[in-house]
């Protein structure tokens, strides 16, 4: 088994599709279980996982076949790094309406967001050139306070 | 993977057994399907019993949250029973946990409704 574990970096360019949501799930989860995050950590990786590749198929690229979701994720023995962009139109985070106040609480949607940084120890978000969304999450094995 | 929901009624209680992920797709769609027409069949004292959920994502959370706020405005109630640590990890970061009624023991949410 040691030689199937994961490669340090994982870079490819994704069709904008549900399936390509389970294609990057079922990477970033197998580099998560070799690298030894117990399975809260698996959990709390695959939620933040999900909802950005979701809102780069969905909210991004609107399932344009054309577009792309440009997918890496690269680790060292206890850092964990996923960079997920797409070629949308792009939006600026600070305008999201925020999930937590009282008129927001029975939104439908719009949390997200909330749940990629409280999961994850880092999150930014940032313009891709020439176009489109850039989130980079990063998990590591043992926070230091 | 998709969630697997079975109605069973205890009183005028409708309880939902979910099973499974609910989450964008497949199982977010079942469940505002189910819970929908439950309401429309008249059925306003639904109970999700969740303890068999293994994960849901905001998708999933906003349908429960719309099912909520649908039965509610019929004159319904929808409150939450079983909640795994992790469900209810999610509804306490996304402040739902203020919102939902929450049970771990389903005769004292059966009793519960009004």
């Amino acid at each position: 088994m040691a030689d199937q574990h994961s490669p340090a970096e994982v870079k490819e360019e994704l069709e904008s599709t549900l399936e390509s949501v389970d294609h990057a799930e079922e990477l970033v989860m197998r580099t998560a279980r070799e690298m030894g995050f117990d399975e809260d950590q698996q959990h709390e990786i695959g939620i933040s996982l999900r909802e950005c590749m979701v809102n780069a198929v969905v909210h991004g690229n609107r399932y344009n076949t054309r577009k792309k979701v440009h997918f890496t994720v690269s680790h060292t023995a206890e850092r964990l790094e996923i960079v997920i962009g797409d070629d949308g139109d792009g939006f600026d985070s600070n305008k999201l309406p925020d999930p937590l106040a009282e008129e927001n609480l029975l939104r439908q949607s719009g949390r997200g967001v909330l749940m990629m940084q409280a999961f994850m120890d880092e999150f930014t978000v940032s313009r891709r050139d020439p176009r489109g969304t850039e989130v980079r999450m990063v998990k590591y094995k043992t926070k230091s306070e | 993977m998709s969630v697997k929901l079975t109605t069973r009624q205890v009183g005028d209680v409708t309880v939902v057994d979910a099973e499974g992920r609910i989450t964008l797709g497949d199982g977010a769609t079942t469940f505002r399907d189910t819970v929908r027409d439950l309401g429309n069949a008249g059925n306003k004292k639904l109970l999700l019993n969740l303890a068999e959920v293994s994960y849901i994502d905001s998708s999933g959370i906003g349908e429960m949250v719309s099912g909520f706020t649908t039965i509610t405005n019929q004159g319904g109630q929808v409150k939450l029973l079983n909640l795994t640590k992790r469900v209810k990890d999610l509804l306490q970061i996304t402040k739902l946990y203020t919102v939902f009624e929450v049970f771990d023991d389903e005769a004292t949410a059966v009793r519960s409704y009004k």
